[in-house]
């Protein structure tokens, strides 16, 4: 099981309506995947910081203090806020070395996003009370990424709950399993990514980072992935600008899609979109098996 | 008695339009009403990609179904006529035993499976597996079909109007398949066949009785079925199997 949603707004005026909408398509697939939830938000980029969001695993955790040995080590100035038990950490220019350096030397939180624009938050147990109590319809951006999991490769822990992120702005969700993974997982170490998980959907989302660290458009990276990922998957993708679905050859993964002026929008079922502005009037179709479908806003 | 009792009663008793909203109804209350319904029409509006809508019914009732549907919609249909005007999700009429499934727009995956018996018309295109494992049920398909269509499909018809996927017919038992556009790939032991003036008539009923004229030219298709060489186990198969 494991349930998928995805909205990308056309319209801005949607993008305060963001959180809400999300929300709600999260709620219609509680029952795909009680065991965990997250989600990813595209939020405006700030001016030249980036926000690295993670979780603290053991509650005698003190962000400030992070904050402080963070912005020692890296001589650049960090602030933050939280909502619960995350932590929105931004510092000036790009946090990929402050990444890694949490990944490091703060092993009570897990890392779960660093870019310009992404945030992603995780729990476990019912999505809608993880979504109330994140205050996930309270947010507002241009696009959102939601999954709710039902742990099938590996344990029910915040660390493997979806989406993942291991590069700048990228998150990736997962419907299935992937056989190949630990295979793939060293080569890709060798190629410098860096995994928090023993999860199979981290290491396609460390493949995609990956290809597009080697030059890769999001689309090429999805093209490359047909041939080296070895499994089921029905993936959604999100980047700083973009969107992006894709089936395993075999479509064993269910996946339904609308579009209209206003908005792009993936769901596991039809009813996760069945609330959605504009539904009725909606194109509406399922994504063909090993073909790659992506939007960006240019 | 329970709301959900009444709501029955009330639907069994009018035979002419009975409207279940299913913005104010439960899918449970729709479906004892349909269930418990020997006669007349009923439209289901508000259906918001429910699952196992209209399935399990026994009667002969018509049933309207407004909007889009989500799995398992019309499964294990016995006589009763189902018109969904949306898409429908998986598996729609699957093992459906008689009666009538019409979907108005776009089937997903596993329409139709293992059905025994009736007539399925998607007036749009279906995505994988339709009719695997069919057994007597006639599926017409007027847009295209997805990969692995008719898996072991032991008896019945599909036809299709457009094109068929990858893996028509794998191991295919005696149904039959009429496909007028391209077949991507033909799956092991599915071979193309002569049409004989049987199958030509054959394939006009099914075509009248899903409601296509005389437009659609049954010289125009090309039937596909078992070449029969792995029924049983034999060693020189053992390549293909």
């Amino acid at each position: 099981m494991c349930g998928i949603v995805g909205l990308f707004l056309k319209d801005k005026a949607l993008e305060p309506e963001l959180g809400r909408l999300t929300a709600a398509m999260l709620h219609e697939m509680c029952g795909r995947g009680p065991d965990s939830a997250g989600f990813a938000i595209y939020g405006s980029a700030s001016d030249g910081t980036s926000k690295i969001c993670a979780v603290r695993r053991a509650s005698t955790l003190d962000w400030a203090d992070v904050a402080a040995r963070l912005g020692e080590a890296t001589g650049r100035k960090v602030t933050y806020e939280t909502i619960e038990d995350h932590a929105i950490i931004r510092i000036d220019g790009d946090g990929a070395a402050a990444r890694a350096w949490l990944i490091e030397n703060v092993p009570e939180a897990t890392v779960l996003s660093e870019g310009e624009a992404i945030e992603i938050y995780k729990g476990i147990g019912d999505p809608d009370a993880i979504s109330q109590r994140l205050r996930l319809a309270s947010f507002s951006g241009t696009h959102a990424i939601g999954h709710t999991r039902m742990a099938t490769e590996s344990a029910v822990t915040i660390a493997g709950s979806h989406p993942f992120s291991t590069g700048r702005d990228t998150c990736l969700v997962h419907n299935g399993s992937l056989s190949n993974h630990n295979r793939l997982r060293e080569t890709l170490r060798r190629h410098g990514e860096r995994f928090q998980t023993e999860n199979d959907t981290e290491v396609a989302a460390g493949y995609l980072s990956w290809r597009m660290k080697e030059g890769d458009s999001l689309q090429q990276a999805l093209e490359h992935a047909l041939d080296d990922l070895d499994g089921f998957y029905t993936f959604v993708v999100g980047t700083r600008d973009g969107f992006a679905v894709l089936r395993d050859p075999i479509a064993c993964k269910p996946a339904v899609m609308a579009e209209t002026d206003a908005w792009v929008a993936f769901g596991s079922e039809f009813r996760a979109l069945a609330a959605l502005p504009g539904i009725d009037a909606a194109r509406i179709w399922e994504p063909a098996p090993a073909t790659v479908y992506a939007w960006s806003r240019s | 008695m329970s709301p959900s009792v009444r709501v029955g009663m009330k639907a069994t008793h009018e035979t002419q339009n009975a409207g279940l909203d299913m913005a104010s109804l439960s899918l449970r209350q729709v479906n004892e009403s349909l269930q418990k319904a020997e006669a007349g029409s009923f439209v289901v509006s508000n259906p918001r990609g429910a699952h196992a809508l209209a399935a399990g019914l026994v009667s002969p009732i018509d049933v309207t179904v407004e909007g889009h549907v989500g799995y398992y919609c019309g499964g294990m249909n016995q006589k009763a006529s189902i018109t969904i005007n949306g898409n429908a999700g998986t598996g729609v009429a699957e093992n459906m035993m008689s009666g009538r499934v019409h979907v108005k727009g776009d089937a997903s995956q596993s329409a139709g499976a293992t059905g025994c018996g009736g007539l399925l018309v998607i007036d749009g295109n279906a995505s994988a597996r339709l009719g695997i494992s069919l057994r007597g049920l006639n599926i017409v398909v007027k847009g295209s079909i997805g990969h692995m269509a008719a898996f072991m499909a032991q008896a019945g018809n599909i036809v299709v109007l457009g094109d068929a996927g990858d893996a028509l017919g794998d191991s295919i038992y005696e149904a039959r398949l009429f496909v007028r556009g391209k077949v991507k790939s033909l799956g092991t032991d599915c071979i193309a066949k002569e049409m004989r003036d049987e199958h030509r008539t054959l394939l006009r009923g099914l075509l009248d009785a899903a409601g296509i004229g005389p437009e659609v030219d049954v010289a125009e298709f090309t039937r596909y079925g078992s070449a029969r060489k792995l029924y049983n186990f034999h060693i020189d198969n053992l390549g293909s199997y």
